[in-house]
């Protein structure tokens, strides 16, 4: 199959709302090719991929491997913009609590759920997980946060959150219960525990920096 | 900090937006991507579709209404209404919905909601409770546009929900809705105070001060409401400064 140039290939596993991604990219993508896929020639032909993720992580790794994706995942985030989402972060890392299933490694790190005990703020009011909604983003400097105003909302929906080993990888964090970061960035790579493409302006701001990054 | 959420629901048939008063006397309110995406503009944190098409083979409507709306409207879309099996579910994820609502199918079938969420994960699954009071302090879940008691104790059903892996509860007070008297806020409390998982407060809102009230007295994560914004008596905007003028975080 001919890919076009600067394609935006969006990892098709079978899990999560990948229509979404795609068009909140196409209205960004000034007119560069976005396609949803799952076949790893097209990913390696790619100029820029991004790997979503909705559902449990075993499943999501599951799936990954069940459609022969995971040598062209690995090997689209050693050089190409990459940009991971939601469960698409969590993989980057080495093992979730989720199911305790090895992930992809690519960055040293576990995935932790909400701790129970942390779930209440001071005022006695119980804090709910899945944790869901707008929540306040505390940026590090990156090119993908141009434009977008330090503390600005993102939405969230998820009950794990990445915990890297290196704190140099965080490039935004956040706080629901306890402080956590959702999102890490480095060289070509750079992911999120939030979802831009239902974060409203801020959210296509981001996605946009990413069309247009150059790391 | 988390904001609570604002999300205005949007009641569909026939392709159009309507609203009525428990279920009679339906009113035009427009078209349906047309208005969410006005609320979209206004900051509304999500937008809600309740499909109240009575006939099945009108059903693929919504479906090209979400996927209409999804290319155009980059905040989180929940679809409910005539959801009876989990490939309802994965249609109405793939056209573009971010969260699937169940109701009826729930009641009579309580394996829909482990199945469908253990499918497509917990986060997309909204189990909505129609709640009924029939004594003090106590609420049955009614299905059937509040016309069949299940004889299901609410916050005990909210309990199992949660359990059988709902993400997420859309309250409604059966006694509430339409009348424009604010939120069964002791119902409201009484649900939310029994479950993990969010809960969003439904029926009932006339105006700003109910929104506040129900979270700040009934403790829900999310309001809903529908004709205080449809015909322009309030922008989503001024209910997200009156909430925040009293000292509820939102996103504006």
């Amino acid at each position: 199959m001919t890919v076009a140039a600067q394609t935006i290939a969006v990892i098709d596993y079978g899990m999560g709302n990948l229509r979404s991604v795609s068009k909140a990219l196409e209205h960004v993508a000034g007119g560069k090719p976005v396609v949803v896929t799952a076949d790893p020639a097209v990913v390696a032909a790619a100029e820029r991929v991004v790997f979503p993720g909705q559902g449990a992580m075993p499943d999501c790794m599951a799936e990954l491997d069940a459609r022969g994706l995971r040598a062209a995942v690995l090997a689209a985030a050693k050089d190409k913009p990459f940009l991971g989402i939601c469960v698409g972060e969590q993989m980057l890392f080495e093992r979730s609590d989720e199911g305790n299933v090895p992930a992809l490694g690519v960055f040293a790190g576990q995935v932790k759920r909400f701790p129970d005990e942390k779930m209440h703020l001071p005022t006695g009011e119980r804090l709910k997980v899945p944790h869901m909604g707008w929540n306040e983003v505390r940026q590090t400097p990156h090119a993908l946060w141009n434009g977008i105003a330090d503390g600005a909302r993102f939405y969230f929906v998820h009950s794990y959150f990445v915990e890297p080993a290196d704190p140099a990888l965080v490039t935004g964090s956040c706080t629901y219960g306890v402080p956590f970061t959702c999102a890490v960035g480095r060289d070509n790579i750079f992911a999120v525990q939030f979802h831009p493409e239902k974060s409203a302006r801020d959210g296509l701001q981001l996605l946009k920096n990413f069309v247009e990054w150059r790391p | 900090m988390l904001a609570k959420r604002i999300i205005p629901c949007l009641d569909v048939t026939a392709g159009r937006v309507v609203k009525g008063t428990n279920f009679v006397g339906l009113r035009d309110a427009g078209d349906p991507i047309e208005i969410a995406r006005r609320y979209n503009e206004q900051g509304a944190d999500e937008v809600t579709f309740l499909d109240i098409t009575a006939s099945s083979d009108q059903r693929d409507i919504i479906l090209h209404i979400i996927e209409a709306c999804a290319e155009q409207v980059f905040i989180p879309l929940t679809v409910g209404g005539g959801v009876r099996k989990v490939e309802d579910v994965r249609r109405l994820l793939n056209a573009g919905a971010d969260k699937v609502s169940m109701n009826t199918a729930a009641v009579l079938n309580p394996d829909l909601i482990f199945d469908a969420s253990s499918k497509v994960g917990s986060q997309c699954i909204v189990v909505a409770i129609d709640a009924k009071q029939v004594a003090p302090g106590q609420w049955h879940v009614f299905t059937h546009g509040g016309r069949n008691d299940t004889g299901l104790d609410a916050i005990e059903w909210a309990k199992k929900v949660a359990a059988l892996g709902a993400g997420e509860i859309l309250l409604t007070s059966m006694d509430r809705d339409g009348t424009k008297n604010g939120f069964d806020l002791a119902l409201t409390r009484g649900v939310s105070d029994a479950v993990s998982i969010p809960v969003i407060a439904s029926g009932g809102v006339g105006n700003l001060q109910h929104l506040a009230d129900g979270v700040s007295e009934g403790r829900a994560d999310a309001v809903l409401a529908a004709s205080i914004f449809h015909f322009g008596e309030y922008t989503v905007r001024q209910a997200k400064e009156y909430m925040a003028a009293r000292g509820i975080e939102v996103r504006l």
